[in-house]
């Protein structure tokens, strides 16, 4: 096949084999189109880490009949925790549920491992009849005028020619880049995730998680546990492993002069955190940009022959209570795909008619969920809700547990004083309720 | 052992090194950066500052995440790319 890549014309060329990209090929090669996939890894997955819990079951439910049996999942996720930390304490919220939604198949979420499930999934859209190419990096698109008629490969012919082209090569966004479909993205747009595999004994998560059988937990951490830091960190049960890792963005870890893996190490040992992640071996370490931004750094995502989908497009959700990409970059992949196929049909690779990707991605709640959370990002990025709120949540909960001789102080007096022991101000306060309201409320 | 020194962590991982760079650093723009972003954003510490005030860079074991770019942008010291298809970093777990 690739001696002979340069003589076809494909009829969709997707770049980056992930979700997003496997996805839209999956989706075109069923419906008969000529299709390449290509991948700068050695197998799909390969340069590929997120958390991670994929909330993703009832699509995949609607793609792959006995996905079930089939993918590498690991626990599916029917309890939670999202805490906010000082120094010394966790307050968190602990959300555990047997609702079927959570526990029975398609599943509401689960964990995975992105090397094994990147490679079942890209398997699932070759079985479908595209092309898979692998350790193969696309360095740019070819132009001809405005019209995106193929790309740039690093191998020995050099080019593939084909009607759309659907970049899903990642965060980075080079494709989109270098096509003049995005422009340069600044520090604080962008965070590092820094991650580490831990095994563990599958009983002995059980035990320590409170689960059985494939139940599994995530817990997710703001405050003191990055430290000056703004980002958070995150914890997840494998089969017998643990996926837990820090985030930070980029301008911030510069500012506060911090490596990002010796966040690793204060967060594993945080109090609330140490005995759950005690015994674990690591296994291995890895590291990933997430674009956090959202809404504000979206590329163009549809032009005269191009478009694009997944975390290249941004479509990651980083809003506090919620962190998707993966399945946002499934979906955004399936709608891709969706318009390139109607774009065969009428043999029309206009940015005029890929605009009808615009359609495809509110049908499927991917551009309608980042326009309503597009103040998010932001806020849960601030200054004061990365460190003051915690602090002052947890100050204020202690003191609320704490008997002592001064007696008990009723909740109002009692956070006037945290904010006075923490120099909150009343105003910051009134502004900060009102982005809380713009950010989730409403 | 849970708590684990970086070389620990970076052992971990599997590279399959090619024999050129993908990654070239302009030592010369580095010497009037006092910011040194890419020494605090990279995960593989490949970064090193010299005495000279110019900044060694080992393509080796990067992640190939693209902190040091994005950090690095208003120097334009990085010349930043990925290494040829199937070399570099290749994850198994994460």
């Amino acid at each position: 096949m690739t001696n002979t890549a340069s003589n076809e014309h494909f009829d969709v060329i997707v770049v980056g084999a992930g979700p997003a990209g496997s996805a839209a090929a999956l989706i075109t090669a069923r419906a008969g189109l000529k299709v390449l996939l290509i991948e700068r890894g050695e197998y799909p997955g390969a340069k590929n880490v997120s958390g991670a819990v994929f909330y993703g079951g009832a699509i995949l439910n609607e793609l792959i009949p006995d996905w079930c049996e089939q993918a590498p999942l690991e626990r599916y996720i029917c309890r939670r925790d999202m805490a906010l930390m000082s120094p010394t304490t966790a307050v968190s919220l602990d959300f555990r549920t047997a609702g079927a939604n959570y526990v029975e198949a398609p599943y509401n979420g689960f964990s995975i491992l992105r090397p094994k499930f990147d490679r079942w999934f890209a398997a699932q859209a070759e079985a479908a009849g595209a092309f898979l190419l692998t350790s193969t990096v696309v360095d740019d698109v070819i132009k001809d005028g405005d019209q995106v008629v193929g790309v740039k490969v690093r191998r020995e012919q050099g080019e593939v020619r084909g009607n759309v082209v659907i970049a899903c090569d990642g965060v980075n966004s080079w494709l989109a880049r270098k096509a003049g479909r995005q422009r340069e993205l600044h520090a604080h747009e962008i965070s590092l995730g820094v991650k580490e595999v831990l095994g563990l004994d599958e009983a002995l998560i059980r035990e320590r998680f409170h689960l059985s059988g494939n139940e599994g937990m995530a817990l997710e951490y703001v405050g003191a546990i990055t430290e000056k830091v703004r980002g958070g960190a995150f914890l997840y049960t494998n089969k017998n492993s643990l996926s837990l890792g820090v985030i930070g963005q980029l301008s911030s870890l510069v500012e506060s002069q911090k490596r990002p893996y010796e966040l690793l190490e204060v967060f594993k040992a945080h109090p609330a955190v140490a005995p759950l992640v005690r015994g674990g071996t690591l296994r291995e370490y890895s590291a990933h940009l997430i674009p956090e931004a959202g809404f504000s750094m979206m590329p163009r995502l549809f032009s005269d022959g191009m478009l694009v989908a997944g975390d290249a497009a941004a479509f990651c959700l980083a809003a506090g209570l919620y962190l998707e990409g993966i399945n946002y970059a499934m979906q955004s992949g399936l709608a891709a795909g969706q318009t390139a196929i109607e774009a065969a049909g009428r043999q029309d690779y206009s940015r005029y008619f890929l605009a009808r990707y615009m359609e495809r991605l509110r049908e499927r709640n991917v551009f309608t969920d980042f326009q309503s959370y597009r103040h998010t990002p932001a806020f849960v990025n601030g200054e004061r809700f990365q460190n003051l709120y915690p602090e002052m949540v947890a100050h204020a909960t202690e003191m609320l547990f704490r008997v002592d001789a001064a007696g008990k102080k009723k909740i109002v007096p009692l956070l006037g004083k945290t904010m006075r022991d923490l120099g909150v101000k009343r105003s910051h306060v009134l502004q900060d309720l009102y982005k809380v309201a713009r950010a989730y409320l409403w | 052992m849970v708590m684990t020194t970086h070389e620990e962590k970076m052992s971990t991982v599997r590279y399959k090194v090619d024999d050129k760079p993908h990654i070239v650093v302009d030592g010369k723009k580095c010497e009037g950066c006092s910011v040194r972003a890419c020494i605090y954003v990279c995960p593989a510490n490949l970064f090193v500052p010299l005495d000279d005030g110019s900044i060694l860079f080992n393509y080796e074991q990067c992640f190939e995440c693209g902190a040091c770019y994005f950090a690095c942008n208003e120097e334009g010291a990085i010349q930043w790319s990925y290494p040829s298809g199937g070399y570099g970093v290749t994850f198994r777990e994460s």
